[in-house]
């Protein structure tokens, strides 16, 4: 009940203010007779109304996870945004083998799998990556190659 | 015979023995994926695009690897669903009702190869179908205008969240954030910048294989770590394997029927292969009546819905490559591919390039044959796949969809907005809001927002324009019951519960 009230009202906000920015899309001399406006506006009214709808008539609660599984979820984004920004600069090997290393020891707690499982999809699918599909992808952080 | 001839054309190209090694590899590929919980034919097929598009293969090489994993994972979903009581992916749910409990009466053999021969059955026959209807539907296409299309566009959409979901303000909400993010990026019309909010990066719009990966893989990876791999239950001992023929020949009528359904349930657009094992399964149940025990483990129970999911996933393909629009979550993903590809599905297709359409059926029909012989005396093999712990596997399944993404565009921005996706994913699923929705909404939205902009210029901006021809009208028509009839026949048509120990 109250996470689909909160649901729906989330959703009418953002859908309000996706009309609003889109009533302040730039039109250019081409114009056509729809422009391009009213598509976006029309999708934005739909799901607000949608929003609404569902704020008043709520399905029954999920079973949301207990704090301490929210805080492993909330870990797990954090993880993979680090991992985004490190796989660049750092080359793949070590931020892979951290990352599936933290992940793995969320599904499963025993870190000595954990730590297997890190290094042995890091090396391994490097292997794959590079020699059998040819991607190129960077082992080692920029800095060791000098 | 046109047929015959557009066949001698696929049957040249899929033979050639690159091609046919890239059907056997997809179908090795496919069934591991549909085997293995967590991974099913829509986030499978999904995380390995960005993968077979940067090993440049050409379109009709990528189309038959993709298809081909994608029809093998129809048939390896059912292994998981009879050995664990898991189902490999969605529609493979209604195999778990008689699969399990057969597997647990000792006949774990039996039910794999009935179930194997079924898939067979189902995926030949629809195939057979789709080499039939789709020349025809291509042809009807043609008459279709932007008026007639942008109707279409919301028929998919109306009947995917009429059938295909719980609550119609969900699904309609579903199908609206997804249309919304169509439109982020530079208008095609005027040239201008839509909704970017400034950022750079949004300027080319979000990328489909972006939301597609991060919606369908990386959100399965926090399912997998909210319940901490525990839906893994030990699974049942699959000890020799014979073949059951008497069970397969007293299963033909079911095979048959429940392939009918089933490919009728795919081509509908928005039903897609669970509508069609789900309406296979309970229309044996009704033929078979209380004597025949469905629920218990009965042959019957496990080949109606796996012909009828394999029927679907080649009925699927009618509306997705005449149309352009997709008839379940997979062929969504497939249309990306398509779209990836440079290849604009719908009529044309089948006149300027008729090497694609016809080199893909014919290797539909050769992996057919492949995946019976690997899943039938072969079976053991992918039973020994299931093993993979999930502590392995969702890092694995991650990194590939990080890499696959990286390898796109070579932008952290495109990696960060794939973690959202997942995030997204993940508490959509929660509240129920299905995601299948989305994906088509990204997909289609710039099309469907063309052929609004093109209609009204063609007519001046006169409204009903739309309503203009009686093919129009018939789509909204179909449209709207889509859409408001599943409410009044939610009650008719509930669900039937998983199979609990």
């Amino acid at each position: 009940m109250v996470s689909d009230r909160i649901f729906g009202a989330v959703v009418t906000l953002v859908a309000l203010a996706y009309v609003a920015s889109a009533t302040q899309i730039q039109t250019s001399f081409l114009a056509d007779p729809v422009g391009p406006r009213t598509f976006p506006i029309l999708v934005g009214s739909v799901a607000a109304f949608c929003g609404i709808l569902v704020a008043f008539k709520p399905d029954p609660d999920p079973t949301w996870p207990v704090l301490r599984t929210m805080g492993a979820l909330v870990l797990a984004v954090v993880v993979l945004v680090g991992y985004a920004y490190a796989l660049k600069p750092l080359g793949f090997l070590i931020p892979t083998a951290i990352t599936a290393a933290i992940l793995s020891y969320q599904i499963n707690p025993n870190p000595k799998r954990a730590v297997l499982a890190g290094v042995g999809l890091s090396v391994g699918l490097f292997f794959i990556f590079k020699f059998a599909l040819g991607l190129g992808l960077v082992a080692l952080p920029a800095a060791l190659h000098g | 015979m046109d047929l015959f001839a557009n066949l001698a054309i696929g049957f040249s190209i899929a033979l050639s023995p690159y091609t046919l090694m890239l059907a056997v590899f997809g179908c090795f590929i496919g069934t591991i994926i549909g085997a293995l919980p967590g991974l099913g034919p829509s986030n499978g097929v999904a995380i390995l695009i960005p993968l077979t598009f940067s090993m440049g293969l050409d379109a009709t090489s990528a189309l038959v690897l993709m298809t081909a994993v994608y029809y093998g994972a129809m048939y390896g979903g059912r292994i998981s669903s009879i050995l664990l009581n898991i189902p490999g992916d969605e529609p493979a749910l209604m195999t778990t009702l008689d699969g399990y409990p057969m597997a647990k009466a000792g006949r774990a053999g039996d039910a794999l190869v009935i179930s194997g021969v079924a898939s067979f059955t189902g995926a030949f026959l629809s195939t057979v179908g789709l080499m039939l209807l789709a020349p025809l539907l291509a042809r009807i296409a043609f008459q279709f205008g932007p008026a007639e299309y942008f109707a279409l566009y919301l028929l998919a959409f109306a009947t995917l969240g009429g059938i295909a979901s719980n609550n119609q303000a969900k699904a309609a909400i579903a199908s609206c954030i997804g249309l919304g993010i169509a439109m982020i990026g530079v208008d095609n019309n005027s040239g201008m910048p839509r909704l970017t909010g400034g950022n750079l990066h949004l300027y080319d719009g979000i990328d489909f294989l972006v939301a597609i990966v991060g919606l369908f893989a990386i959100a399965e990876v926090f399912f997998f770590i909210e319940s901490h791999g525990k839906n893994t239950s030990i699974g049942v001992k699959l000890e020799k394997v014979t073949v059951p023929w008497r069970d397969i020949w007293n299963t033909k009528w079911t095979q048959l029927r429940a392939s009918l359904i089933g490919f009728v349930a795919g081509v509908l657009p928005g039903a897609g292969a669970s509508l069609g094992s789900f309406l296979a399964y309970m229309g044996e149940k009704s033929i078979a009546g209380e004597e025949g025990k469905f629920g218990t483990g009965v042959a019957k129970g496990v080949a109606a819905p796996e012909a009828g999911n394999n029927a679907a996933a080649g009925g699927a393909l009618v509306p997705m490559l005449t149309l352009g629009v997709p008839g379940s979550g997979t062929t969504a993903v497939l249309l990306a591919l398509l779209m990836t590809l440079n290849i604009t599905p719908g009529p044309t297709l089948f006149t300027d390039r008729p090497e694609v359409v016809w080199g893909l059926i014919a290797s539909l029909l050769i992996a057919n044959f492949v995946l019976l012989l690997m899943n039938v005396p072969m079976v053991k093999v992918f039973v020994k796949i299931l093993s993979v712990p999930p502590w392995v596997l969702l890092p694995g399944v991650t990194m590939i969809s990080f890499v696959g993404i990286y390898s796109l565009s070579g932008s952290y921005f495109d990696l960060l907005l794939m973690v959202a996706f997942g995030a997204l994913g993940w508490v959509l699923r929660k509240l129920d809001v299905p995601t299948v929705p989305i994906i088509l909404g990204i997909l289609l939205g710039g099309h469907m927002e063309d052929s609004l902009r093109r209609a009204m210029v063609l007519s001046d901006g006169d409204v009903t324009y739309l309503f203009s021809s009686p093919i129009a009208i018939g789509l909204w028509i179909v449209a709207v019951a889509g859409f408001v009839a599943p409410m009044f026949l939610r009650n008719v048509l509930t669900k039937p519960q998983r199979v609990s120990d």
